[in-house]
């Protein structure tokens, strides 16, 4: 069950992504509408992060491009924001909150101009919106789980983009920041800002998203919530990894196989 | 002293070079360093530092001379080669990193060892000397060595300080500056360069060896003084310019004295102090806080006492004998007789021989803590669903803790009660 997009802001084309030469991810195929909340949904190791860090450009495809907006990701960077895993960065590194939402700016002002009175004015505004500008001058040290993934995304705000790839925003965090969280993406959606979402509770997913991409090593499902997340789908992501394909993989990184004759 | 006002005043032009050269090379490698440090790289300053020395002997035996320009360019080469080293067996093999940083510092240093054998075995003349790249003399700099350094320096100063932004980011979140389009690649290569860099500004004075410990420890240190990322470089900065003035002085003083060993051991000496004395995060300020901590406990649960025996009598203004107090809660003897003490001194006790009562301040912070706990102990069954009789050890914790205003919205919360879970009074003041 493969629904697409009739005019795709992000086009993910047959994309193989492979660890030490084992494929992770096999022919990964979809198209997104923008202005959709999407949810990239599946059971641990399926792949979700690794095909978000893909599309962002983190970990080079070994088949397959991306598109976003109809071009390439790096010339189209500063309409696109990342939210990593919370778990990613060293949390007692010293800068304070207001410091990392600053970073959000990074890439508007270039690689040596420093941000300046209206990047700070920007920041702050995100801090609001995600109900941390009390917390401006806080050591990032001293967050909670919950008060992290708000920093994190207040910083991925202060980008400005059309396109945001948030990886596991909803780990760890209780459940008022969820609901804040989930309150802010469906804002930015509605202002026609696209959002796509690594997610593991399938409880949730049906009610947050309305484009679910069904991933396990392979692309189970991907389109409208309705059609494409069903428990037939769902039964077929969850129900175990295609042993064979595992295997293939496991010879193909044995051997060192390329997963492309050329 | 003499040797202070000497030293100072800097009359002697060699004094001059060796303060200047000094104060450069520690200041441009702390500023390094930091980053390095926050990078997590800090094993890779020390393989850097190790493997320049086969570079130096190279350049010596290819010039014939111990000409500076030819040293640094040599030692920048083989610095340089050690990371390339380091990255691609850590790529390609499945040595991890930590072994592969071993690996290839003892076989760079190996290497410029046996060099350095050989050249010293070798009869020529011009290279005596050549042993100070090891552990440095600065009384060796000369004033065209010292122009060499001063650029070198103020290159590592100006280019840390130009990509300040893009380092922090790198070291902080480095997907994320990928993500932005940063050239993540191109910063690292400029970082690695500039900790070549670094440790070669200091092998005249400081010698390769101990160029490590001049990157990594003012770092190390700074960072328990702040939560700031360009305070801690500043901070760093100050410290390493302070070794390096220190160890150009207790050089200049003893003159057989080695500079190197002297300016990292004065700044090993700065980290130890930081360690065990930065507010908050070192050491004895912890024990300190621990400490007084302890002593709040032990006052509080003294007067608690007076609070019980006074309710369970009748009257709260009474005096009490020691044998009363001891009988009526578990105590260690000699700690409450410190604890009565204290609390004599505080005004929140009088005594008259072995007897003991509260005073008016004594009886509002007792009774003060009775409510707390018993606030707690109905909180806890209220809306934490514990049982009655497990409340009591949580209570006794919290009741030392709770602010005024923790206390005003957990008294709203519960309704302003009267009675706590045991159906005792909870008190009011």
């Amino acid at each position: 069950m493969i629904i697409h997009a009739q005019q795709p802001i992000v086009e993910v084309h047959d994309l193989t992504v492979s660890y030490a030469r084992k494929p992770v991810l096999w022919g990964v195929d979809f198209t997104l509408p923008s202005g959709c909340i999407a949810g990239i949904v599946g059971p641990n190791g399926a792949g979700k992060s690794t095909l978000l860090k893909t599309i962002m450009g983190l970990i080079p495809p070994s088949s397959g491009y991306i598109k976003l907006f109809d071009r390439p990701v790096d010339e189209v960077r500063s309409r696109v924001s990342y939210v990593p895993q919370r778990e990613s960065v060293d949390w007692d590194f010293p800068v304070s909150v207001l410091d990392v939402v600053l970073m959000g700016r990074y890439g508007k002002v270039g690689l040596l101009r420093n941000t300046g009175a209206r990047d700070q004015a920007i920041a702050r505004d995100c801090l609001d919106k995600v109900g941390m500008a009390a917390f401006a001058k806080r050591q990032i040290s001293q967050l909670s789980g919950g008060q992290q993934q708000r920093v994190f995304l207040a910083r991925a705000l202060a980008q400005e983009s059309d396109i945001y790839f948030m990886d596991e925003p909803f780990a760890g965090v209780d459940a008022a920041t969820e609901q804040a969280i989930i309150g802010l993406l469906r804002e930015m959606a509605s202002a026609g800002k696209t959002i796509i979402v690594v997610h593991h509770d399938l409880q949730s997913a049906r009610t947050y998203f309305d484009w679910i991409i069904l991933l396990n090593m392979r692309l189970v499902a991907a389109g409208p919530t309705d059609q494409a997340f069903t428990d037939e789908t769902i039964q077929q992501a969850y129900g175990g990894r295609l042993n064979l394909l595992s295997q293939v993989g496991d010879v193909m990184e044995k051997r060192a196989f390329p997963s492309r004759e050329n | 002293m003499h040797s202070l006002i000497d030293f100072f005043s800097f009359s002697d032009p060699n004094v001059r070079y060796v303060v200047v050269g000094n104060v450069l090379l520690s200041a441009s490698a702390a500023m390094v360093g930091a980053f390095i440090l926050l990078q997590k790289k800090a094993l890779v300053g020390d393989a850097v530092s190790h493997a320049v020395l086969p570079g130096i002997c190279a350049a010596f035996l290819f010039s014939g001379s111990k000409n500076t320009a030819f040293m640094l360019v040599g030692a920048f080469i083989t610095g340089w080669l050690a990371l390339v080293a380091i990255d691609y067996i850590t790529a390609k093999s499945k040595i991890k990193k930590d072994a592969a940083i071993g690996l290839v510092l003892s076989v760079f240093f190996g290497v410029g060892m046996v060099m350095m054998t050989y050249i010293q075995q070798s009869g020529n003349a011009a290279q005596s000397g050549l042993d100070h790249f090891i552990f440095g003399k600065a009384a060796t700099l000369i004033g065209s060595d010292l122009i060499i350094f001063s650029i070198l320096a103020a290159v590592l100063l100006v280019v840390v300080g130009l990509f300040f932004k893009a380092f922090t980011l790198v070291a902080f979140d480095r997907p994320y500056a990928q993500a932005l389009g940063y050239p993540v690649r191109k910063l690292d290569l400029l970082l690695t360069s500039l900790t070549v860099l670094a440790v070669v500004t200091g092998i005249t004075a400081v010698g390769v060896v101990l160029m490590a410990a001049m990157l990594i420890t003012p770092a190390a240190a700074a960072r328990y003084w702040t939560d700031n990322i360009r305070r801690m470089v500043g901070i760093a900065v100050a410290f390493g310019m302070f070794a390096g003035l220190a160890g150009a002085y207790i050089s200049y003083t003893a003159p057989s004295m080695p500079t190197g060993p002297w300016m990292v051991v004065v700044s090993s000496a700065i980290a130890f102090f930081s360690f065990f004395f930065a507010p908050r995060k070192g050491i004895v300020p912890k024990l300190y806080t621990q400490r007084r901590n302890q002593r709040i406990i032990a006052e509080e649960n003294t007067l608690k006492i007076f609070y019980h025996l006074g309710e369970r009598t009748g009257h709260f203004n009474g005096m009490r004998h020691f044998n009363e107090l001891t009988g009526a809660r578990e105590v260690d003897k000699p700690l409450l007789e410190a604890t009565l003490k204290r609390l004599v001194a505080q005004k929140l006790l009088i005594s008259q021989g072995d007897q003991w009562g509260l005073t008016d301040g004594g009886w509002r912070k007792a009774t003060r803590v009775v409510r707390l706990h018993r606030l707690w102990e109905l909180y806890l069954t209220s809306y934490m669903n514990i049982a009655a009789d497990h409340v009591h050890d949580d209570a006794e914790t919290i009741e030392h803790i709770l602010t005024p205003e923790l206390e005003r919205e957990l008294e709203a919360q519960l309704g302003y009660p009267d009675k706590d879970p045991h159906d005792t009074e909870i008190p009011k003041i």
